[in-house]
């Protein structure tokens, strides 16, 4: 082949050429990067600058607090940044740890089932249902849960009592918190799924048959050896979808409730009925903001927010891993 | 120990010396015309027994004509063996002749294949293997296997976990201190590990991690110790520490060993049986299988034609 | 000496201790297990059967209420104002306009991907940028989709940018089929790395060996031999983030303006003209056709949801179809 030999330079693409241009390109995305983490962290300074650390607390209705801010900035007078976002923060905590705790816990039993325990016809249907699930866009998830599950849950679930009990302060519509846990878990649970199972099917056969051969049921082995020696992807698979769920905006924009409103855990159990609006679908619906500076700088400082709550999270991710190194791992 | 009817008297063997040690490998002798071969030595026995005779032998376990199948092929063809406690059993022959299959069908492991099948009766204390529950007979069969395996825990939780499998009540750590300690001693593994039992397992060395293996199987109580090829992943000074650990317990528990060494075999082993494709050649206490054994092939073998 | 010993006679077998009872010659079941272990095998089934059954109640509605609204005229009007839902047309502008984002977003996507993953798999020197980079495209996949639409709106909007989007006095709009599909390409792009970089790794190394045995410099060996024996995982790779993009909501609402219709650039040339202005998606129209959006028009809503669930399933089938095909061939015996 003589096309890449030019007569006498050698080759026309030499190795050192190629590698200095990818790593270029490599390189730009790292740039790009961080470009992306010190742009959100400067836009949205202004509103922490202006708020202090009372920017996760609370005091006074935050729609409200909105917009203020967004007429504020159309006005042209004295910008006001005035933001308390601890009921969106409280919204965020719940349904984030909610949906997490469902999904992990499902997801652990599903994963064990479709690697040990399925007859093989079940876990020929089940593993393509997983990966439909996974790749399932998440507005047609909120689409079936507007159009279904918040009339059911408004409609049936919640009693007249129940919604006169709270009439004061909030009303109870369907668009709820439960629903939004509800939607959250389905979505994130196949992502949990899939890890898992790749995790358990990586662990040494030789021990598992080991406990075997010492008389210890399927059952247990596969939980004692099997679900521990995968507990590294376990945490891995459980940072992804707590990222992933932090920063779901679309599907809970349509199922929360559009309130700012933190639900409350003393109205008893009413409170999963209670509407609410975490901090992702906070932005998409108040998008608009963008145009006015003030408005902007919130909307930023929320996405700073987001970002570092997905950064700790991975950063805890990475040191539980380190930890369970010490007896060793599949 | 339950005994099923009262142990038979000792059996009374006169130990056994040596056969002259040759100095040179002596030739094969030319086969007869009849293919019986004349009784004639093997030139294996440079090597010094470090077993002495059996105090005593009870029948544990009876391997009845069976023939395991994986699929259509016919790993082990209807042998026949008794497996007793005081004793330890080698199973030999050159690779694929079905010894570790006939090992692993003693505690049900072949059933983890699924297109294994198996004809003719085990027994364990005169009942059918196959009427056992399997974990059950796991634990009164246990096994050690080629890779040294310890799970990812700690010495202690190791050999705990088999103990803790046993019971049906959730036990504490001090509960379970003495048994754990038993079995680390009966392995010869205490010593060098008492200091720090919550060292991860992984760390050991490789002579100490299949004696930790060993211990773990011991911490079952086993009637039967079922052992794959043990040393073949260790070097020679771990090596000798297992076999030795090996002739001591047999007077606890029915050893069976599967090893292709022949040298170890003859070491350590009191009854030796010579697997060839599947079936059982040859069937006889070990000095004499390798001393003047009755079969042409076996002959051939243990001098090394083929193997 | 010795002669070989005589196994008596086998005793005949004790009738079996009470309390056993296993299967006979089958593998464990569960039936002798503790109560405690045999509720969490139920609890398996039970959640197992439940996303089946949760599965098959998404298709099956969707299937239902999609045949139900969707008329082939949906796919081929544009949105346009009426009082009800049968005058206020289709979506083919939304149809369209998925199909551009996807198209666009990959193009982009792709040959990034795959020249990171070359880079991480065959070059990969100094290693600390080698680990930084491996974080970077981590990083990428956790970043919310909606963060990734502000970053676009900060960029897009400067004015070196101006040429991507409308702009009028002087104000960079920003918002754009550009704007969009260049941040769609980085929803897709941890995905297309993740799966060259399998790909790649799965050749043994004694391959690019016998390549530069015969004196090939590394580029030629990755461009002949490497990439396109990796196709399928390349593939697959694409077909997953192309899922990805058409199913993202986030940044198209961000980043490709309100509106229903297309709103080309006045003064540009087709077709920067229709790239340069606003737009839809099938997402975007759906969010806005749900009672959430503007629009409230549920029976266009499931018509829209249902179009883009056949695409999604298409993609997974396609996925398939690759892996299939890829096993079939066979791989290196080292």
């Amino acid at each position: 082949m003589q096309e890449e030999l030019t007569p006498e330079y050698g080759p026309k693409w030499p190795d050192q050429r190629v590698e200095r241009m990818l790593g270029a390109l490599v390189c730009m995305l790292v740039g790009l990067l961080l470009a992306l983490i010190v742009t959100v962290f400067v836009r949205g300074w202004p509103s922490f600058a202006h708020n202090g650390l009372a920017w996760f607390g609370s005091g006074g209705n935050v729609d409200d607090q909105l917009n203020a801010i967004f007429l504020s900035g159309q006005s042209g007078a004295e910008y006001i940044y005035t933001f308390h976002a601890w009921p969106l923060i409280w919204s965020t905590l719940l349904i984030t740890g909610g949906a997490v705790l469902i999904s992990l816990f499902s997801a652990l039993f599903v994963a064990v089932f479709i690697v040990e325990f399925a007859p093989e016809w079940m876990s020929n249907v089940l593993q393509p249902v997983v990966r439909f699930l996974a790749s399932v866009p998440s507005v047609i998830y909120g689409l079936l849960g507007v159009l279904v599950l918040v009339p059911f849950i408004g409609n049936d679930l919640i009693s007249e009592d129940q919604k006169a009990s709270v009439a004061g302060i909030i009303s109870l519509t369907g668009y709820s918190l439960i629903a939004g846990v509800v939607v959250l878990a389905l979505m994130i649970a196949p992502l949990m799924v899939s890890i898992f199972s790749d995790g358990l099917r990586s662990v040494k056969p030789g021990w598992l048959e080991g406990s075997l051969a010492l008389g210890v049921n399927r059952w247990r082995t596969t939980w004692k050896i099997g679900v521990r020696a995968a507990r590294p992807a376990i945490v891995a698979g459980t940072v992804l979808a707590t990222a992933r769920a932090i920063g779901e905006a679309v599907m809970l924009a349509m199922l929360s409730g559009s309130v700012g409103f933190a639900p409350n855990p003393a109205d008893g159990l009413i409170f999963i009925f209670e509407p609410s609006r975490p901090l992702a679908p906070t932005i998409v619906k108040n998008i608009d903001q963008l145009s006015s500076p003030p408005g902007g700088a919130t909307l930023f400082s929320i996405a700073t927010v987001l970002l570092f709550s997905a950064a700790i999270f991975s950063l805890c991710g990475y040191v539980a891993r380190r930890s369970m190194r010490k007896y060793g791992t599949a | 120990m339950e005994f099923l009817s009262p142990p038979p008297p000792p059996i009374r063997r006169l130990p056994l010396e040596d056969p002259p040690a040759a100095t040179e490998a002596l030739p094969l002798p030319a086969p007869n015309g009849n293919g019986h071969a004349a009784p004639g030595r093997s030139g294996f026995t440079a090597a010094k027994r470090s077993i002495s005779a059996p105090q005593f032998s009870i029948r544990r376990m009876e391997i009845d004509k069976v023939s395991v199948f994986y699929g259509a092929k016919e790993a082990v063809k209807s042998v026949s063996l008794p497996v007793r406690q005081g004793e330890v059993l080698s199973l030999i022959g050159p690779s694929g002749c079905g010894k570790t299959t006939l090992l692993r069908s003693l505690n049900r492991l072949t059933e983890l294949t699924s297109q294994a099948r198996l004809t003719g009766r085990i027994l364990l204390d005169d009942v059918d293997i196959h009427q056992i529950e399997p974990t059950l007979l796991r634990r009164r069969v246990t096994m050690v296997f080629q890779q040294p395996n310890p799970f990812p825990m700690s010495v202690f939780d190791n050999i705990a976990y088999v103990i803790r499998e046993q019971g049906s009540r959730r036990m504490r750590k001090k509960a379970l201190e003495p048994a754990v300690h038993s079995a680390l001693d009966r392995a010869g593994l205490f010593e060098e590990v008492k200091d720090d039992l919550d060292h991860p397992a992984l760390k050991l060395s490789g002579g100490q991690q299949q004696r930790l293996c060993i211990a773990r199987a011991l911490a079952a109580e086993p009637e039967v110790l079922l052992l794959d090829e043990p040393c073949s992943a260790l070097d020679p000074k771990s090596t000798q520490v297992i076999e030795d650990l090996i002739v001591k317990l047999r007077d606890d528990v029915a050893v069976v060993i599967v090893t292709h060494n022949l040298q170890q075999a003859y070491r350590i082993a009191d009854h030796v049986a010579f697997m060839y494709l599947g079936d059982l050649v040859e069937y006889n206490s070990a000095t004499t299988l390798f001393g003047s054994p009755r079969e042409q092939r076996t002959r051939e073998y243990v001098s090394g034609a083929f193997g | 000496m010795e002669g070989s010993v005589t196994i008596p006679p086998v005793p005949k077998p004790v009738a079996a201790p009470p309390g056993s009872g296993g299967s006979k010659g089958a593998v464990e079941g569960s039936a002798t297990w503790r109560l405690a272990d045999r509720i969490g095998l139920a609890i398996c089934w039970g959640l197992g059967l439940l996303f089946c059954a949760l599965a098959v109640a998404i298709v099956l509605y969707l299937l239902v209420q999609g045949v139900k609204y969707l008329r082939p005229e949906m796919l081929t009007t544009p949105a346009a104002a009426g009082f009800t839902q049968a005058e206020s047309g289709g979506f083919s502008d939304a149809l369209i306009g998925t199909l551009i984002v996807a198209v666009m977003g990959i193009s982009l996507a792709l040959p990034l991907g795959v020249a990171t993953a070359v880079w991480l798999v065959e070059y990969g020197r100094p290693v600390a940028l080698a680990r930084i980079t491996e974080s970077t495209i981590e990083a990428i996949a956790g970043i919310p989709s909606i963060v990734l639409a502000l970053f676009g709106t900060v960029i897009f909007s400067s004015t070196a940018l101006s040429f991507l989007s409308r702009s009028s006095e002087g104000v960079v709009f920003g918002r754009s089929f550009f704007a969009a599909s260049a941040m769609l390409s980085l929803v897709a792009l941890p995905l297309i790395v993740a799966s060259t970089r399998e790909g790649l790794n799965a050749i043994p190394r004694h391959v690019r060996e016998a390549s530069y045995a015969v004196g090939k410099t590394k580029a030629a060996t990755t461009r002949r031999i490497l990439l396109p024996t990796a196709k399928p995982q390349i593939a697959t790779g694409a077909m997953l983030g192309l899922g990805r993009i058409i199913g993202d909501t986030a940044i198209i609402v961000v980043l490709l303006g309100a509106t229903q219709n297309f709103a080309p650039v006045e003064d540009a040339v087709f077709p920067f003209n229709y790239l340069r202005g606003a737009g839809t998606t099938l997402t975007n129209f759906v969010y806005e056709a749900s009672p959430t959006g503007n629009l409230n028009q549920p029976e266009k809503a499931y018509a829209a949801a249902f179009v883009l669930l056949l695409m999604v399933l298409a993609l997974n089938a396609a996925v398939d179809i690759v892996h299939r095909r890829a096993r079939k061939v066979g791989t290196w015996s080292s």
